[in-house]
């Protein structure tokens, strides 16, 4: 299979376990919706893949794949190498995960030469941030990320996210923190980016709307674990497990009535009986 | 990361309880926790408490008088019967030493006291009204600070007169600048805090804003400065009385003791001086493990 | 019903470096009793520094504010205190707008105290009654209690000495999505019980929809549209209002099917004094929008400051 996959995770803190068989797969070429609030498990899930467990925090049970080799299991909390070169992660606050002393070209430069890129990084520079909808990249790059908006903090974020040609891309919360319409773009800018290489995208969010929107399958996380997963009408459709039917009620009575008039699509819910 | 930090889960602690698990001890059980925790406040706690209560027994009940000479016991060095020896006047150095102390920590209490008072009351006034009283204040604080403490107390005290209240107000002004932005910088902290709009928005008059709202959250960080700023007088203090700008003899003093015990060194007396200046180095260190764990709560507070 | 607040040419500018910010930009305003406005825009649109003027929190550069017929924005703090009883701001985060060394009592109560009310205990245990809040918490701090606890008692404080208007500034902001429909249901059910007038200020387009019977559009400063609801949100008269309904998350089967209205990207070319707000990123705009445009009032009630205003909705050409 290629891409991610996520087999009966357990996490635990100490004594107490947090995350409890966690299943879910990222197929390459894919984008994968998993929602859930906080606390729920969504963002360790993603960390643990990248070896980034939290201090105190250890894999007790279970292995994720990436390709069909094991990254993550027990006694085995993933490489440094993995980080990066197969998958990479972006976050919810650009503002926060970029150094404020640095010109965000040379951020990104960094991150190049960390991934083992040699000779003109400035050109490969320029060119990413080009693919991440810069107009004017030359300029962009010169630029320190206070003089950037939110948007575009986090399309350098991403811009270093696909740096290093990841096979799958984790966007935990991505645009949380944005205007609605700097949401609408980036999410677009993920989708183009998934078209034009093929890689798998993994999109966590506590919002199912956005998730529901993009996502051709979605995974609902509940208190450790995944409860229910599947293609995106289905789960909207005919929601099984009561948490999934509170987010579904929930987004129904919302969303439908704030459609506007040029969209193309219009939906109607099926709210399974109660 | 911030990615961390919606999980819900206190990822910094490791997975500890939030509170000690109900034990048979009762109430001894949370302070016991506590101080496990955090070793800054058993160390700092324990030589805190030793080196008081040493200071408190040496000026009631000193095992000799500190200020005695004794012609017949000059410079003995220590034995069972002068546990530190005794100096060049005959007189016992655990005796002056530990009356010392108690002369020390007074005397940097009272200075990090007033320096309090004085700099924390400005601080608050300059803070909350800004403007140009604040300009004028501030500019001021840059004057002070720009001579390094150590040397602007010498200097009032060379002006003023050597002596013990002398060099209190020397170090107290030295400090209260200190003092001063600190407080100030809290108040406008807190001054711009959502809950000061709210108070205002519920028809909180400017004053009572102040007084109930700001100052009780702004003096955490100066509190915990005060804290320290015992150690740091004592320091000076004794710096200054070692020159011979302060505190003179024959007073017991620390830092006396350590100018007089100096020049014996070489000859191999170093009981004279080596006491008096542990004791300061322990009091100083106990001090600060002090004002480091103050730190540590207030930083877990708000957080 | 009379007109409760009234919001004259209302500016507030503020020096950042070189430059002077128009954080709010000539706005006018009128609120009526009984009413619930929406105020939607995103960041940079200045609908909290709006909100914080009308609250008397911040004085305006230029402008007036009118309360039941009165200009308070003149007013000193002394003279404003009948005024804060009658307006209330809840803000956005009760973690910052509660003093955290204070418990739940003593922050409710507070307004009780200021304003010499007789009878606190019994005011406290009703305002908790309404809010929904076990009386156990009142000796609890605002850091032991979850995030849509916390707002609660940001709400009861708010409506303590029975205001007129309450100014809302992302109340749900702060809390869990499973806890924003009670809140929501909990602000309803005030507004009916205690004849209130609401001032909801967001950037989360479907809590105003569910929430408001008019809203109003702001973009960097200005007032781009208002009028009901349903209206502003289904039918936008104005090109902003257009790109920003279009770029809320629809669910949808087939997600590259959608076409959406973008805005242009920004440019660094500062802003003309004249012409629409809206001009440089406008997908659609035409020259004519580089003077002042209209003010079209589409249907009753219902205005947009555009030149496309009336003609939107009907298969416009998108760029």
């Amino acid at each position: 299979m290629e891409g991610l996959a996520v087999h009966g995770l357990h996490v635990a803190f100490g004594d107490r376990e947090v995350l409890r068989g966690v299943e879910l797969t990222v197929e390459m070429g894919s984008f994968v919706g998993l929602v859930g609030e906080s606390g729920s498990g969504k963002s360790l899930t993603a960390l643990t893949t990248l070896g980034l467990l939290p201090r105190g925090a250890r894999v007790v049970g279970g292995s994720i794949f990436l390709d069909d080799e094991e990254i993550v299991g027990p006694g085995r909390d993933g490489t440094a190498d993995v980080r990066g070169s197969g998958i990479a992660m972006i976050f919810q606050s650009p503002l926060a995960a970029l150094n404020p002393l640095m010109r965000v070209g040379r951020q990104l430069e960094r991150v190049l030469r960390r991934k083992g890129r040699t000779g003109k990084v400035e050109q490969r520079c320029i060119e990413l941030f080009g693919a991440v909808g810069f107009q004017d990249p030359e300029q962009v790059v010169r630029l320190y990320p206070h003089e950037l908006s939110g948007g575009m903090c986090q399309r350098v974020m991403i811009a270093m996210g696909i740096a290093s040609e990841p096979r799958v891309l984790l966007a935990d919360e991505p645009t949380s923190s944005l205007d609605v319409t700097v949401q609408a773009d980036i999410l677009d800018l993920l989708e183009e980016l998934k078209a034009r290489t093929g890689m798998g995208m993994l999109l966590i969010s506590h919002d199912l709307s956005v998730v529901a929107e993009r996502c051709s399958s979605i995974s609902v996380m509940w208190q450790g674990s995944v409860v229910e997963s599947g293609p995106t009408s289905d789960v909207l459709g005919s929601p099984r497990h009561p948490f999934t039917r509170q987010l579904v009620r929930d987004l129904s009575d919302e969303s439908l009535a704030a459609q506007a008039t040029h969209s193309d699509v219009t939906i109607v819910l099926n709210e399974a009986s109660s | 990361m911030t990615a961390l930090t919606g999980l819900g889960i206190d990822a910094t602690q490791g997975g500890k309880p939030a509170r000690p698990t109900a034990s048979k001890a009762g109430r001894m059980a949370p302070v016991l926790h506590e101080l496990r925790q955090h070793p800054n406040l058993a160390v700092g706690g324990t030589l805190l408490i030793v080196v008081t209560a040493i200071a408190i027994v040496g000026h009631i009940a000193p095992p000799h008088n500190p200020l005695a000479i004794n012609p017949n016991d000059m410079t003995l060095a220590p034995s069972a019967a002068h546990w530190f020896g005794t100096d060049e006047y005959g007189r016992d150095v655990l005796s002056r030493v530990v009356y010392g102390l108690g002369i020390d920590l007074l005397i940097g209490a009272i200075v990090a006291g007033l320096a309090l008072m004085i700099g924390s009351a400005f601080g608050l006034v300059t803070g909350y009204i800004g403007g140009w009283f604040d300009d004028i204040v501030m500019r001021v604080v840059d004057i002070v600070m720009s001579f390094p403490s150590f040397l602007l107390a010498l200097t009032i005290c060379v002006v003023l007169g050597n002596n013990a209240r002398n060099v209190v107000i020397a170090v107290t002004i030295a400090y209260v600048p200190y003092m001063l932005r600190l407080t100030r910088s809290s108040v406008l902290t807190a001054r711009s805090a959502d809950y000061v709009l709210g108070a205002r928005a519920v028809g909180a008059s400017r004053g009572r804003v102040m007084a109930l709202h700001v100052l009780p959250n702004a003096v955490g960080p100066t509190l915990v400065q005060a804290t320290l700023m015992v150690g740091w007088a004592i320091f000076d203090v004794s710096g200054l009385s070692f020159l011979g700008v302060g505190i003179q003899p024959p007073s017991p003093e620390l830092g006396v003791q350590v100018a007089d015990g100096a020049s014996y060194i070489t000859s191999g007396q170093w009981w004279d001086s080596v006491f008096p200046g542990i004791a300061i180095v322990l009091t100083v260190l106990a001090v600060n493990f002090l004002g480091d764990y103050a730190d540590e709560k207030l930083r877990g507070q708000r957080a | 019903m009379s007109t409760l607040i009234e919001v004259r040419d209302l500016r507030r500018n503020f020096r950042r470096g070189n430059e002077m910010l128009h954080a709010v930009d000539g706005v006018d305003l009128a609120v009526t009793e009984g009413e619930a406005v929406g105020i939607i825009g995103e960041s940079g649109s200045g609908k909290s520094t709006l909100a914080r003027l009308i609250t008397r929190l911040d004085r305006p550069t230029a402008g007036s504010v009118h309360f039941r017929g009165q200009d308070v924005t003149v007013l000193s703090d002394r003279k404003l205190r009948w005024f804060r009883r009658q307006v209330q701001p809840v803000f956005q985060d009760p973690l910052a707008s509660l003093n955290p060394r204070w418990n739940v009592r003593r922050l409710i109560a507070e307004p009780l105290r200021i304003f010499r009310e007789p009878e606190i205990d019994r005011r406290l245990a009703e305002v908790l009654d309404d809010v929904g809040l076990h009386d156990d918490l009142l000796a609890r701090r605002p850091r032991d209690l979850s995030g849509g606890e916390r707002q609660r008692v940001a709400i009861a404080r708010a409506i303590v000495l029975r205001p007129a208007v309450l100014v809302l500034d992302e109340p749900t902001a702060s809390v869990d999505m499973s806890m924003r429909h009670s809140l929501l249901a909990l602000l309803a059910r005030l507004q009916a019980e205690h004849d209130l007038t609401y001032l909801y200020i967001s950037h989360d387009i479907r809590t105003v929809e569910q929430t408001c019977n008019r809203t109003v559009v702001m973009y960097r400063g200005r007032l781009v549209e208002q009028g009901p609801t349903l209206e502003v949100l289904r039918t936008p008269q104005h090109v902003y209002t257009e790109v920003l309904m279009s770029a809320v998350p629809q669910v949808g089967q087939g997600t590259g099917t959608r076409n959406r209205l973008r805005a242009r990207s920004e440019s660094t070319v500062a802003r003309s004094a004249s012409g629409c707000v809206f001009l440089e990123r406008c997908p659609q705009s035409q020259p004519e929008c580089a003077d002042s445009p209209p003010i079209v009032e589409v249907s009753p009630g219902h205005i947009a400051v555009c030149m496309l205003a009336g003609h939107l909705g009907k298969g416009v050409d998108e760029s």
